[in-house]
């Protein structure tokens, strides 16, 4: 966060369009390697099974996946608190609440309807 | 909120309610951290498109999470998927968000050749990108997965479909904005129209992080 706020402040006075739009060298070259890394090992743990548990698996991976998200939006979309005034991260803040809400709602109540409404004989039958 | 003299004035975090910035001149309202320019607001714009964008992917998303084991006794994607061309697909896209960068450092020093280079690159990464998912796409309806199979298989084309075609239309974008720097040059109107384009183009990379790991690798975990 502090590499891309940083980068963000480098770039007052030089009359560029936007607030805080833009990387250096470095960060893009940070973000890429890190990104590289996060894809990798998710890959190579589901390939090769590496855990030997799904379930683990799988919440490894989602973590991994989240990580690389907050790197893409650091250093690829240099998302900082301080750009647009602070509006860029509190329209992302909403759309994720947004977001998680539509997705655990979702999962939440279909699964609830899955399971209070289909009768268990009809599994068994 | 309630303590403020004028709560309708109070635009910006910080900043004194009873100054009436607004009626005196705009331009100075969106320059008073000395980080603003009237430009500005179209990259906030686009900010707020991506993430009306990113609420339409939410959806798709949640779409799967729902219906996504609903084979219908068709196959499951344990059956169909092959991950090392998931893996080279997301290596596609991945490079393609980099050399998008090097064009964005280049244009920044003003280096109107190699900004093309560097989009023309991204432009093949991004096209190699949608071959391999058509070409997925087509293994897949071949073999009769198709999007009518299954909840899971219409669920998995319609999220899948909806990504490829983003990318698809960032890439006719892409030649636009070539011909357009091409004929003009560097010009703070393709600068900024550049940028927002990087913006679409990194956040669609973003995107695919979902799409690999909640589609593909968990897929074919269950």
């Amino acid at each position: 966060m502090s590499a891309a706020s940083k980068a963000g402040h480098d770039d007052h006075g030089h009359g560029h369009a936007d607030g805080a739009s833009h990387g250096t060298f470095k960060d893009y070259m940070t973000g890429f390697v890190l990104s590289v890394i996060l894809t990798a090992i998710p890959f190579i743990l589901v390939m090769g099974n590496v855990i030997g548990n799904d379930r683990i698996t799988g919440i490894v991976i989602m973590v991994f996946a989240v990580a690389q998200i907050v790197v893409h939006m650091i250093y690829f979309l240099h998302m900082n608190t301080k750009s647009e005034g602070g509006w860029t991260i509190l329209a992302l803040i909403f759309t994720l609440t947004l977001v998680i809400i539509t997705l655990a709602g979702s999962l939440w109540v279909m699964y609830h309807l899955n399971t209070n409404m289909m009768p268990q004989h009809m599994h068994m039958g | 909120m309630a303590t403020h003299a004028s709560p309708a004035m109070n635009f910006e975090p910080g900043r004194s309610p009873s100054v009436a910035i607004p009626q005196v001149d705009p331009t100075a309202f969106y320059d008073a951290k000395g980080e603003h320019h009237p430009e500005g607001s179209t990259m906030l714009g686009f900010w707020l498109y991506l993430m009306s964008d990113c609420l339409i992917f939410a959806a798709l998303f949640a779409t799967y999470a729902v219906v996504g084991r609903n084979y219908a006794a068709g196959p499951s994607p344990k059956d169909l998927f092959d991950l090392p061309l998931v893996a080279l697909n997301t290596s596609m896209l991945l490079f393609s968000s980099i050399t998008y960068g090097f064009a964005m450092l280049e244009m920044e020093k003003g280096d109107l050749s190699r900004v093309q280079i560097w989009l023309a690159v991204t432009g093949l990464f991004g096209l190699a990108f949608v071959g391999l998912e058509l070409y997925e796409f087509h293994h897949l309806i071949h073999e009769g997965a198709t999007p009518q199979r299954s909840a899971f298989l219409s669920a998995f084309f319609t999220l899948v479909g909806t990504h490829g075609l983003h990318v698809s239309l960032g890439i006719v974008w892409l030649v636009t904005l070539m011909a357009q720097v091409h004929k003009r040059g560097l010009v703070p109107e393709n600068k900024r129209r550049l940028l927002c384009l990087s913006m679409f183009w990194h956040f669609l990379d973003v995107i695919w992080i979902g799409v690999f790991t909640f589609v593909y690798l968990m897929g074919v975990l269950q």
